[in-house]
């Protein structure tokens, strides 16, 4: 009887305890959620969307931050994912055993933690002081960079949950070695791998540090990869630090932006995944 | 427990008896290792066509290891290795004459658990048949039919052909999988343990479809039920500790065994 009542305590504890972290988390985040909302909000208007970026003192919008942001996210991702993916397929399906996969999946692991202003200052070095300026480009390469190791972890992942007899069962029909993991553990992990694109357009979404030193930014229009390029996250950095209080309000309108939209993103990833789970 | 030599007896005699005696298979001081390990000993066995041939023995006995070298699927792994003689239809399953997919078509395999591939039920028939053989939407549609049908499996599934696999009940995807092994018309068919993972209702459906499916295929199937192998088989052959220790006709070695060790796994005495 003794013991029994001990043990409902240590489960209140921990239960308490557990609740106690979790309380913690979600204040900050209930916070950081309240204050976007409340002051991104304000900042929202049409012209948010439609005109440019202005200079301090004059009326303006986001468009050129938000065009530029989507352009250098999308390239990124299409460059990195498939690279991402293709690795994680080697990774998982050919290289289990043996010093290549076993090196391959070290310097992933590595890039995977590499601090972002670093991938940014390896991208200034090796692009924009060769091409002679900040551009586009050298900012997509430098997103692109992030993307891959997060991609190559998650199809690995996937991968090796997907559960070998499914593999036996399509060598036994006398499938190809490409075959079985083209039609075969590739489609039984799909979800996991569209899943992990997603968070990976997320966390680059909101990147600043590597396209501080690479894609700069950009007062005007331009949707040129080879000029420097306009996107949120240095647009909200810069108007932030700015003593101009219609700078520091569209700041505010673009830290809501990029948060619905990772939002959005995780929200569909999340979906996706679970859909594929109760199949 | 239902008497073994019960069941003997209310099979179908002129269905079990030993018809022709066609050989298909044989091994011919065959050996298998994992690694270092030695799983199978000196084993001479032949398997006759158009028969069911049951593989019983306690765990760890190497009737599964004997029946992944059929279709040489040991070789996914690098540590395992077999040596001796293997054929079929005369010729080595083994030497590099023969290519494991080509290999692969004409002996097909149906797992423990039922493997339905994600993606829709009649996809999963034509993924192995597509891999052999070039077909026109008809005739993979009459292939598809026809191999649901012969797997009894046809009945429940032709409104839903778009549906996942993987939506079926555990018993469908089992005949699932048959279906998909019997499309690409193979000679022989493996069976690993293909009831363990089902309920006794499924299974009956199961060793029914394999009793049939006898007349046009030759079968090969591993159990951990004995009842199951007096009731499917034409010929039993009984593995112990990587020894093929009997090999008979079903109702010589579920009713008179010729040695003690048999016996005494047959009559619950061991194992």
């Amino acid at each position: 009887m003794d013991l029994v009542r001990r043990r409902k305590w240590t489960n209140k504890i921990a239960l308490g305890l557990s609740l106690a972290a979790m309380a913690f988390g979600v204040f900050w985040l209930a916070w950081i959620l309240k204050d976007v909302l409340v002051l991104g909000i304000g900042g929202l208007s049409v012209q948010l969307f439609t005109e440019m970026t202005p200079a301090p003192g004059s009326q303006g919008g986001l468009l050129n931050a938000i065009v530029g942001s989507l352009i250098m996210v999308a390239l990124a991702t299409l460059i990195g994912a498939p690279i991402g993916m293709l690795a994680g397929v080697y990774l998982a399906e050919f290289g289990q055993r043996g010093w290549l996969g076993s090196t391959t999946r070290f310097i992933n692991d590595i890039l995977l933690s590499a601090p972002s202003i670093v991938i940014g200052l390896f991208i200034y070095a090796l692009v924009v002081a060769r091409m002679g300026g900040f551009s586009g480009l050298a900012g997509v390469l430098a997103l692109a960079l992030i993307v891959v190791p997060v991609v190559v972890r998650t199809t690995e992942n996937m991968l090796i949950l997907v559960p070998n007899s499914l593999r036996e069962a399509a060598f036994a029909l006398g499938s190809p070695k490409w075959r079985v993991v083209k039609s075969v553990t590739l489609r039984a992990a799909r979800a996991g791998v569209i899943t992990g694109v997603l968070l990976a357009v997320a966390r680059i979404a909101g990147e600043t540090a590597p396209l501080l030193f690479t894609a700069l930014s950009n007062q005007f229009w331009s949707v040129s990869l080879a000029q420097p390029m306009a996107n949120l996250p240095v647009t909200i950095f810069k108007f932030a630090m700015s003593p101009f209080a219609d700078w520091q309000q569209l700041a505010w309108a673009g830290v809501f932006l990029i948060t619905i939209g990772v939002l959005a993103i995780n929200v569909v990833a999340r979906a996706l995944f679970k859909e594929e789970i109760k199949r | 427990m239902r008497n073994l030599g019960a069941i003997i007896a209310e099979r179908q005699p002129e269905e079990h008896a030993a018809r022709s005696k066609d050989l298909l298979i044989s091994a011919r001081n065959f050996n298998f290792y994992y690694g270092k390990f030695h799983a199978l000993k000196g084993i001479n066995l032949d398997i006759y066509r158009n028969h069911v041939t049951a593989f019983i023995g306690p765990s760890g006995c190497g009737k599964s290891t004997f029946l992944r070298c059929f279709n040489r699927m040991f070789e996914l792994y690098p540590e395992q290795r077999a040596e001796g003689e293997l054929l079929l239809d005369g010729k080595s399953i083994l030497g590099k004459g023969i290519d494991a997919t080509d290999l692969r078509a004409r002996v097909g395999m149906v797992f423990q658990k039922p493997t339905p591939f994600p993606m829709s039920i009649y996809d999963n028939i034509a993924f192995g048949v597509a891999l052999h053989d070039k077909l026109g939407r008809r005739d993979m549609d009459e292939r598809v039919e026809w191999a649901l049908r012969r797997a009894a499996l046809w009945d429940e599934v032709k409104d839903i052909l778009g549906r996942s696999g993987m939506s079926l009940s555990g018993g469908q995807q089992q005949r699932l999988c048959i279906a998909r092994g019997i499309a690409v018309k193979p000679q022989v068919i493996l069976f690993d343990e293909p009831t363990s993972a089902l309920d006794p209702i499924s299974t009956a459906r199961i060793e029914e479809l394999i009793s049939d499916l006898r007349k046009e295929f030759t079968i090969v199937i591993v159990t951990h039920n004995m009842q199951q192998a007096a009731r499917v088989s034409d010929y039993t052959a009984y593995m112990y500790l990587g020894e093929l220790i009997e090999y008979d006709v079903t109702d010589t070695i579920f009713i008179k065994p010729k040695r003690k060790e048999t016996e005494d796994y047959i009559t619950g005495r061991f194992g």
